[in-house]
């Protein structure tokens, strides 16, 4: 890397099976976007990703060119972004939108494109879609534009949806709606889903996997029940305790001091020693390597330790 | 009882979407005929705020909920109805007049990026509002005055003479609390404090939100989206929607037995951490713009037990016997 670029992720693996649930949790700054749209090559100049490999299926992503993209994006995967009016062209209406998708993919008529297009919004629970699909964004609220989006999602019958935010401009009662219509149209047809979010409490009603992520590195990966039940990383554990729901009402919550070093500052050692309650030296010198707890994957020294002394003490037992 | 801090009866707030004159003509049955839209961003709000309480104030977007703190910190003048600082009407007062309750009465705003004027020394912000309303203070008990302020949210002193840009989004928030306590208010409308902060810096905040009313006994009105903190923070809980309140209830009431079915479908839809939980209860369209004020109850169109009597009369707040108050006919009626 050269002198004055920064990292923004730094050596994340995972992988996602074929019609599974997984959600990417972190604070903002934490990557998590830039991990979503790295999979697809989003990444906006002048980023670029440095190393490393995305594969889908055995196919390579990040070696591949634009038009070799493109045949990727939308059909094999789809993104969901956190604001449905960015998302949206105010000056097309929504069936031009969607009608254009199909055919820039596809070899069919308009009116087929339409039937398809009126068919996925009715997919979608929207009411009376013939009449929607003339009519422009601005006309529609908040909930049925994200719902228009997560249409024109399904349009190509992608494998694999990345969702970033998608309900944080919604209200909660709306909120409610849109995740249960994402998790019912993922399970029925089969789509794999990565759900980015920082909230921990959306995350548990959708994923099946969690990954949590800190300053550009994963930091931990369990089935997302059993991260939310128990937390094994100290920064995950702070997460979840600092939800107001973790404490008695009109006690103080409880905190994580300091904050997200910026990407510039990041300290060396573990990325969360400064604002570790477990900190040791170690931690403030080398990069801890994952590890399995028994509940989920850590990157922890001091989990690392524990595991190591109950393996002595097995040992010294037998 | 004591009386309380803020009261404030039949606020009503209109804001007109056709303010040029020329806009106000239409041709209706061949005549030329002048009309004002307005949206109603509140509709009758009765509320009271007591000394040393936390009211906080929850709904969806479009509920008037920021109106209403707008309309009580007069940035924005109400269209009817009366505010009370104690026993002094305010919603009528001139700059002049209003200016010893401006000391009284101070604000937090939603994003402390654009709340903080960016050109401006952390010093500058906090020394402004100190010397402008105790002009008798020395230079030196000023400064005095802000490094113990820095100090009491968190931040060092010696970063004073440093620009918001610098800080992080929570300590830019400790910033505005500071800026609010810098005049020694008895009252602080939040407003969405919390929202453009993250999980783990969101209850810094709002821990020092809460040690701060300890140490002064501050009474906060506080506006927000979000149950949990809600169910965390308050003492006491008004549900708006589309501007009018329709339930206020002690929080631990509320959270264990919402009464209005609004209410009701709001704290369903929370997504909780265990797994087991109800399916949400599901309402029928979205929150309507208030083009048009409402007649009758305002829920009515989404509410799953309207009856005829909802769609012609609007329900007023009645006392129940746990201390909440509703308004909704199907529980005068005893349907619900």
């Amino acid at each position: 890397m050269k002198k004055r670029e920064l990292a923004a992720l730094i050596d994340v693996s995972f992988t996602l099976n074929r019609g599974e649930r997984i959600a990417i949790v972190g604070e903002s700054g934490a990557g998590k976007s830039i991990l979503g749209f790295s999979i697809v090559n989003l990444i906006s100049k002048p980023g670029y990703i440095e190393s490393g490999s995305i594969k889908l299926e055995n196919k390579e992503l990040t070696t591949m060119n634009l038009r070799q993209l493109q045949e990727i994006r939308g059909k094999r995967i789809a993104m969901i972004f956190q604001d449905p009016m960015m998302t949206l062209n105010p000056v097309l209406t929504i069936g031009n939108q969607l009608v254009e998708t199909i055919r820039s993919h596809t070899n069919i008529s308009y009116k087929d494109a339409r039937n398809i297009a009126i068919e996925k919004l009715h997919n979608v629970q929207i009411s009376s879609p013939e009449k929607r699909f003339d009519q422009y964004p601005h006309e529609l609220s908040g909930g049925m534009r994200q719902r228009v989006i997560i249409a024109a999602v399904l349009l190509l019958n992608p494998d694999i949806i990345i969702a970033d935010e998608p309900t944080t401009a919604l209200d909660v009662t709306i909120q409610a709606e849109i995740l249960q219509l994402l998790l019912s149209i993922c399970r029925d047809n089969g789509v794999a889903l990565i759900l980015i979010s920082h909230d921990l409490g959306v995350v548990s009603k959708v994923a099946e996997r969690t990954l949590v992520m800190y300053a550009g590195h994963i930091v931990e990966e369990g089935p997302t029940l059993e991260i939310i039940n128990d937390p094994q990383h100290p920064y995950t554990q702070g997460l979840l305790n600092a939800l107001p729901q973790m404490t008695i009402p009109g006690q103080r919550l409880n905190q994580i001091q300091g904050s997200m070093p910026s990407l510039a500052e990041r300290p060396t050692g573990c990325a969360f020693h400064p604002r570790c309650p477990y900190a040791t030296q170690k931690c403030k010198q080398e990069q801890p390597q994952f590890i399995y707890s028994g509940v989920s994957s850590v990157a922890c020294f001091m989990i690392e330790d524990m595991l190591n002394e109950f393996a002595d003490t097995d040992k010294e037992v037998l | 009882m004591a009386t309380p801090l803020i009261q404030i009866s039949g606020l009503e707030k209109a804001f007109s979407t056709n303010e040029s004159w020329l806009g106000q003509w239409r041709l209706r049955q061949g005549k030329l005929a002048r009309h004002k839209d307005s949206v109603h961003a509140l509709n009758g709000v009765n509320l009271t705020i007591n000394q040393g309480e936390t009211l906080c104030v929850v709904g969806e977007t479009g509920c008037g909920k920021s109106t209403l703190a707008r309309v009580i910190m007069g940035l924005t003048p109400p269209s009817a109805g009366e505010i009370h600082y104690l026993d002094q009407r305010i919603d009528q007062l001139n700059n002049r007049q209003r200016m010893f309750f401006r000391r009284r009465m101070q604000m937090v705003f939603q994003n402390p990026y654009a709340s903080l004027n960016p050109r401006m020394t952390v010093y500058q912000t906090l020394s402004e509002p100190i010397s402008f309303h105790n002009p008798q203070l020395s230079q030196s008990s000023v400064d005095e005055k802000i490094d113990e302020l820095l100090e009491s949210v968190g931040i060092s002193a010696s970063s004073s003479d440093r620009y918001p840009h610098e800080f992080s989004g929570g300590q830019r928030q400790r910033i505005s609390l500071a800026r609010a306590l810098s005049v020694e208010p008895d009252f602080i409308v939040a407003d969405e404090p919390l929202s453009a902060l993250d999980v783990s810096v969101q209850a810094q905040v709002l821990n020092l939100m809460m040690d701060k009313q300890e140490e002064r006994n501050l009474s906060y009105l506080f506006i927000t989206h979000d149950l949990a903190v809600v169910e965390h923070f308050a003492t006491r809980v008004a549900v708006m929607y589309l501007g009018r309140i329709c339930e206020l209830s002690p929080t631990s009431t509320l959270f264990s037995s919402p009464k209005h079915p609004y209410t009701q479908a709001l704290l369903s839809a929370i997504p909780r951490l265990d797994s087991n939980t109800a399916q949400p209860i599901r309402l029928i369209g979205e929150v309507p713009t208030p083009t048009e004020k409402p007649i009758g109850c305002v829920f009515q169109a989404r509410c799953p037990y309207a009856n005829q009597r909802c769609y012609e009369s609007s329900p007023s707040m009645t006392l129940q016997s746990d201390g909440s108050s509703v308004a909704c006919h199907a529980i005068e009626e005893g349907r619900l």
